[in-house]
């Protein structure tokens, strides 16, 4: 059964420095609070994975977080590129990051075989591209029935993913509905994780097109009402696009990056 | 009927919106891409089923988002599907029929790039956003259409980084990289459009934007351009599709 606990103290137990960290979310429900959790906790050397770095992972790079980057997109969706990532890859500000560079449908594999407790996927991917040259998680292999060769990527077992989602019950059962993107497979694959929830529920009523993660299945959930903003939670909030957009002019420079990092993750009302 | 004034952007999004036949799946990229394939769904093609990467097959989105992932795609879906779906069991398969993708650059065969560009790989001139969905749209969809505006920079001899394949170096290429789906065959810019030949597949210039010469298209590209012998003109924009294309976009100028 999962333990009902605070952001802080979940970040505390399950995010510790040189961890392998997924949070997970396509463009929906991105666990935005934990994510400036682990940035005021000044969690450093993480490995962070994630299919689409975007603006929060911007921020996580910007705070010296991560040591390398294991993804297949980053990006800020509809608006650009990461400044923050650019200048981390280009300059090694403020800190090196590392590179381990897929594509979605790679990705996307690697966590339903970790999710399998299987040590590798195979899928039709990467064939005449030059990521195999950059990236050595991305191997051929000959079918055993029929000879023909296809790709193999390892899976991918983070020591903690963080997820968002809309609701838990108090035994920790968690609902989430809408686009769920690759959520499930990202947590089950995990060692640990942290789930923040818009709300705390005593019975969880169905919805169309649910994904229910048992309790049992979840170590720890923490009741964080709009931890996905800039993004959203289907049924509570809409995708502040404005934020997405404002991004681009707070993260093209260092001192206005630091600035925002300060006054809105630094120095943030935390509630207990 | 009387002159209409029109951007180049803009009669490269019609251009693009008119490739896409009614009654065929479509993988939307954000940007260019999801405002061509929803104009086309708003005008001509009713019955375009749209798929975007975030699991979002069949959404009907009534203005354009501005990811692949905002609210409204979901709430007008068929079905809202788990990623690993998206690519394991809808683009692997081949049932995609046209994927839409954009490029950094782009050379003769149609290969993309959307990773780095310049200096190395580990340390790189400009880091660029990566694969994405990319590489196996590239792969799988029954063709390719590439949207992306004209010029030195981004139509190169040789692209940095083949992020995407498209007919590798030339003819047999895909075939013998086992790549199932029929690669770029149309490329929309704001010149006119180039389609792979069929022999050679090397991209060719068959049509021009109203306006536009060759020697412009040919300045605006990295390598000695092919030019098609029945070279023709695009047809202008029609008053309906400048109007619902700019209703489209004001609609996501008022979300943001």
């Amino acid at each position: 059964m999962a333990k009902l606990v605070s952001l802080a103290d979940g970040v505390a137990e399950l995010v510790r420095d040189g961890d392998t960290v997924a949070l997970e979310g396509f463009t929906h429900l991105i666990p935005f609070a934990a994510g400036h959790e682990i940035i005021r906790q000044e969690r450093r050397d993480l490995t962070l994975v994630r299919m689409t770095p975007d603006v929060i992972y911007d921020q996580l790079i910007g705070s010296g977080c991560a040591r390398r980057l294991v993804f297949s997109w980053g990006g800020n969706p509809g608006v650009g590129s990461l400044h923050r990532f650019r200048d981390a890859v280009q300059n090694s500000w403020p800190v090196p990051l590392e590179l381990e560079e897929h594509s979605h449908a790679g990705m996307a594999n690697r966590y339903v075989a970790g999710a399998s407790g299987l040590p590798f996927a195979v899928l039709r991917g990467y064939t005449g591209t030059d990521l195999p040259r950059h990236t050595g998680n991305i191997r051929s292999i000959d079918c055993p029935f029929t000879g023909e060769t296809l790709t193999a990527v390892p899976a991918l077992n983070p020591d903690v993913t963080v997820v968002h989602a809309q609701r838990a019950d108090r035994a920790g059962n968690v609902q989430m509905w809408g686009i769920t993107g690759v959520q499930k497979e990202a947590l089950l694959a995990a060692r640990r994780s942290l789930v923040t929830v818009e709300e705390i529920v005593d019975e969880l009523t169905p919805v169309p097109g649910q994904v229910v993660l048992p309790g049992w299945a979840v170590t720890a959930v923490a009741h964080v009402p709009g931890g996905a903003h800039p993004s959203y939670a289907q049924g509570y909030s809409v995708r502040d696009n404005a934020f997405y957009v404002a991004w681009d002019e707070i993260s093209r420079d260092r001192d206005t990056f630091q600035r925002w990092i300060d006054q809105h993750v630094h120095k943030a009302e935390v509630q207990a | 009927m009387s002159e209409r004034q029109y951007t180049a952007d803009e009669m490269m999004t019609v251009a693009a919106a008119r490739q896409l036949r009614d009654g065929t799946a479509c993988f939307v990229g954000i940007g260019l891409p999801s405002t061509a394939a929803n104009l086309a769904r708003a005008t001509h093609a009713p019955e375009l089923v749209l798929i975007y990467e975030s699991g979002c097959l069949g959404a009907k989105p009534d203005r354009l988002p501005l990811s692949i992932g905002d609210g409204v795609l979901a709430d007008t879906a068929d079905a809202v599907i788990p990623v690993p779906e998206v690519f394991n069991y809808w683009l692997q398969p081949g049932r995609i029929d046209v994927g839409f993708l954009g490029a950094a650059q782009l050379d003769r065969y149609g290969n993309i790039n959307t990773t780095v560009i310049g200096g190395d790989y580990t340390d790189p001139k400009v880091r660029l956003p990566g694969a994405g969905g990319a590489p196996e749209i590239a792969a799988s969809c029954g063709e390719v259409v590439v949207i992306v505006r004209q010029s030195r920079r981004t139509f190169t001899e040789r692209v940095d980084f083949v992020t995407s394949v498209g007919y590798g170096a030339g003819p047999g290429d895909r075939a013998r990289l086992g790549l199932r789906g029929g690669g770029p065959r149309t490329v929309i810019t704001d010149l006119g459009i180039l389609e792979a030949d069929p022999d050679s597949c090397e991209l060719t210039l068959t049509r021009l934007h109203p306006g536009v010469t060759v020697e412009r298209a040919r300045e605006a590209t990295g390598w000695p351009l092919a030019v098609a012998r029945d070279l023709s003109t695009v047809e202008p924009p029609t008053a309906e599709e400048l109007a619902v294309l700019r209703a489209l976009e004001a609609t996501m100028r008022a979300a943001a």
